[in-house]
């Protein structure tokens, strides 16, 4: 097996214990969201939700536009 | 709008709310709980205009990866705008203030973007449920299993492992997810669960899968999840 395939196997096996699963990451995500556009570390508070929202592709994209809505808001005021 | 079991709560909140909250989040809960049916009124529409700007902007964000276009879109956008609208009317005196109100209320109409988004895919889905595109796998796991006899191993591990080790669920939803490719979310409407059933699924999936290879000395123990 190739480092690039050994990576890719790797990559798609991972799974971080502190990921806390799509129902709490999305129960705060308008908390995580307002302390990213507040300048400050969400994954520094929320561990876990960062670890979720890198794993999972539905909430990644859920974050991605709430992030969106709410920096274009900022950026419209 | 406001239902009378959650307007007392609301209303109560939005009277602490100029001590707790900023001043748009605080005016916002004022006005949509405002004692004036026609303060109340234009507050709702504000807050729906919003919600379909944030709507519309979330489906055109996604359209390269959805099969729905055009006026269906836009249709989806109206949809999502009302029902986040009925819910957070329906959830106005959860709001705690961890946020500002705009970004908890936007919350609702991406999440409902999200999983109509998910139901449309079923109107002509690429794949239909129960596929087996097995011939896939090595893709999906970045595997050529005709250069290396390793990744043919690997590989045949694997299908040990779902075919095997998986409970007759967890197999049909990571082969659905991982080997045939339906969106999640897709998933998780046709088999009428949340999310984060099949989140869950995937995740313990992929823990026994990598269990088991370093077993079969695939992988070294170190860097599991």
């Amino acid at each position: 097996m190739t480092m690039n395939e050994r990576d890719l196997l790797e990559r798609f096996l991972h799974t971080d214990p502190r990921d806390v699963g799509c129902a709490e990451a999305m129960g705060v995500l308008h908390v995580y969201v307002d302390l990213i556009t507040a300048g400050q570390d969400a994954a520094v508070s929320y561990p876990g939700v960062a670890a979720h929202l890198a794993a999972c592709g539905p909430c990644g994209e859920d974050f991605t536009g709430l992030l969106a809505a709410v920096s274009g808001e900022q950026a419209d005021g | 709008m406001v239902k009378a079991c959650a307007y007392d709560d609301a209303v109560q909140l939005a009277s602490s709310a100029a001590r707790d909250l900023d001043d748009e989040s605080a005016s916002w809960l004022r006005r949509l709980v405002s004692t004036t049916p026609a303060d109340q009124r234009a507050a709702e529409r504000d807050l729906h205009g919003s919600l379909l700007r944030i709507a519309r902007a979330e489906v055109r964000r996604r359209s390269a990866s959805t099969p729905v276009t055009g006026p269906e879109l836009d249709d989806l956008a109206h949809q999502a705008a009302s029902d986040a609208m009925l819910a957070i009317i329906a959830k106005l005196a959860e709001f705690r203030g961890e946020s500002r109100f705009t970004t908890w209320a936007y919350r609702f109409v991406i999440l409902e973007v999200s999983s109509k988004l998910g139901r449309h895919y079923w109107r002509n889905p690429p794949v239909a449920l129960d596929a087996e595109q097995w011939e896939r796998l090595p893709d999906r796991l970045g595997l050529d299993p005709y250069q290396h006899a390793e990744a043919a191993g690997i590989l045949a591990e694997v299908r040990r492992v779902i075919d095997t080790e998986l409970t007759a669920h967890q197999r049909r939803v990571f082969i659905a997810v991982v080997v045939d490719g339906i969106p999640l979310d897709a998933l998780a409407e046709r088999l009428d669960l949340q999310r984060n059933a099949i989140y869950k699924v995937i995740f313990d999936s992929r823990r026994k899968i990598r269990r088991a290879l370093v077993a079969e000395g695939y992988l070294d123990e170190a860097g599991a999840g």
